[in-house]
């Protein structure tokens, strides 16, 4: 199969504007299967933006989107439901494709939600309905999945849990996952390819090249540079509270 | 068995309830009582056209709200007034320019209060056809369009994200109400058409727990509704439309019970 086979969606000089005010502008990138490629950048960098485009939510925008699948699965940053809805996690999953119990129950158990199969969306908690947005978005088997911080307000080790389940379903779907997270630790480990975003694209490549570069250094510090880095390098020792190293 | 005006108004009113049973659960989750209530207005203007150029009154009254709905759309995309604002606009300005049409007709005897709150005497065997015809033609597109609409009344960027076309089904939607307020007015009354969508279905909220429940809820309400609207009104020779309205109002504050208990089990 050739490269071009693989490519599911690929953004090419993209940008949005309203009100005359750029939100994001000459984005170009592309996501391919199995592969996954993450957004980041400070708040109101367009990343949110850049993921809706890449999705085709919004309809005026400058450049092209050239989009090969219609099996997407989508995590929104926000979602606000109105509770004039009666709505069950049941009924959620099934929102835009009918899928049977046994699909629904293993998405649910994956992401350990299970439990709260029955319950009304509404009495979820935050980290909880994360979950279940998770579920919902893998439960179809998307070719294409567009995660916008899925793991917000889930606790620490369920942060960690599901960062490994995204990238197992990356591998076993072989679907392409356009990610957007602040967490630089846990994504940078598991990412092909970075765009660092701010208003534009600042730079893109690698984990290890994008940790490189100065304007990323400019954007989050010399810090982050080294968060990114830090990947890079085998963990075969761990460091003391004193700052000795100590090897495994 | 239809020569019956009464037995003719039973079976008119429970082909009604069918279809403004799952429409107006849309009308209550999408907020758009108010938007109904618009076209039921307009819908006045459609019955003068239809008086005087001798046309079939469901018919008009479609064609009428319908672009009533698409102005709106124009207006909405136009000007910098909020929706609501608009639907108030259009929907006083349009029953004040059927109410003067009709001042003009004066060749034509009018029954106003039939038009605004329902006529039970008024339906014929070809009023039962159109709704019932028309009422699973409703049924049978909101069918079709059930997955988009109520995936994009949920979350509309989950619904395009995931390819489900959510404008397209918004734009069929506005059709079917303007289907249904044409199909339901002689029943009801262009006054009451929204009280018929939005009570049974506000009823069926304080029953259910999950959107399918609601919908059937709605359906036995808006069917109760008719019945026990109807037989008062032929008791205590009451208007049609005001007897069921009351009729679904009080099935309404019943279903408060039912909060209440489940409330008190919640604590």
């Amino acid at each position: 199969m050739s490269t071009d086979q693989n490519i599911l969606v690929k953004l090419n000089d993209a940008g949005l504007q309203l009100n005359n005010k750029w939100l994001v502008k000459g984005v170009s990138l592309q996501v391919e299967k199995g592969k996954i490629v993450t957004l980041i950048g400070p708040n109101g960098s367009g990343k949110s933006t850049t993921a809706k485009i890449a999705l085709g939510i919004y309809k005026k925008i400058d450049g092209s989107v050239e989009k090969y699948t219609n099996k997407v699965g989508y995590v929104p940053q926000k979602i606000s439901i109105d509770w004039t809805l009666p709505l069950r996690v049941n009924d959620f999953m099934m929102l835009t494709e009918s899928l049977n119990k046994e699909t629904i129950d293993e998405a649910l158990s994956l992401t350990g939600v299970i439990h709260l199969k029955d319950k009304n969306l509404g009495d979820l908690s935050g980290g909880e309905f994360q979950r279940v947005l998770l579920a919902r978005a893998i439960s179809k088997k998307p070719d294409l999945l567009v995660l916008d911080e899925p793991v917000q307000g889930v606790d620490f080790t369920g942060e960690i849990a599901l960062y490994e389940l995204i990238k197992k379903i990356s591998d076993e779907l072989s679907c392409g996952i356009l990610l957007i997270s602040h967490d630089l630790h846990t994504v940078m480990s598991a990412t092909d390819h970075v765009v660092c975003l701010n208003g534009h694209v600042c730079c893109s490549g690698s984990p290890m090249d994008v940790a490189k570069n100065n304007e990323y250094k400019a954007l989050f510090g010399e810090q982050a540079s080294q968060i990114l880095s830090r990947y890079q390098h085998k963990h075969d020792h761990i460091h003391t509270d004193e700052g000795e190293i100590k090897k495994n | 068995m239809f020569d019956d005006f009464f037995i003719r108004a039973l079976v008119a009113g429970i082909g009604v309830a069918f279809v403004t049973g799952p429409l107006g659960c849309f009308v209550i989750w999408r907020r758009l009582s108010y938007f109904g209530d618009t076209l039921a207005h307009s819908a006045l203007l459609g019955v003068t056209l239809a008086f005087t150029m001798e046309f079939n009154i469901a018919i008009s009254v479609f064609v009428i709200s319908s672009m009533i709905a698409l102005i709106l759309i124009q207006l909405q995309k136009k000007t910098n007034l909020p929706g609501d604002a608009l639907l108030g606009l259009l929907a006083h300005s349009s029953l004040a320019v059927g109410l003067v049409v009709i001042g003009f007709l004066t060749f034509i005897r009018f029954d106003i209060m039939g038009l605004l709150f329902g006529d039970i005497l008024a339906v014929s065997v070809d009023d039962l056809l159109i709704i019932w015809i028309g009422g699973a033609l409703i049924l049978l597109v909101l069918k079709l369009i059930w997955k988009p609409l109520f995936a994009s009344t949920v979350n509309y960027e989950l619904a395009e994200a995931e390819g489900l076309n959510p404008d397209r089904a918004k734009a069929i939607f506005t059709i079917l109400m303007a289907a249904i307020i044409a199909i339901s007015i002689k029943m009801v009354g262009l006054l009451l058409i929204t009280g018929m969508l939005i009570i049974p279905a506000a009823m069926a909220r304080n029953l259910s727990s999950s959107p399918q429940s609601m919908v059937i809820y709605s359906i036995i309400g808006g069917l109760l509704s008719v019945i026990i609207g109807l037989f008062t009104s032929l008791e205590f020779n009451t208007s049609s439309g005001p007897s069921i309205i009351t009729a679904a109002l009080l099935l309404f504050i019943l279903s408060l019970f039912k909060i209440k208990q489940s409330i008190k089990l919640k604590n």
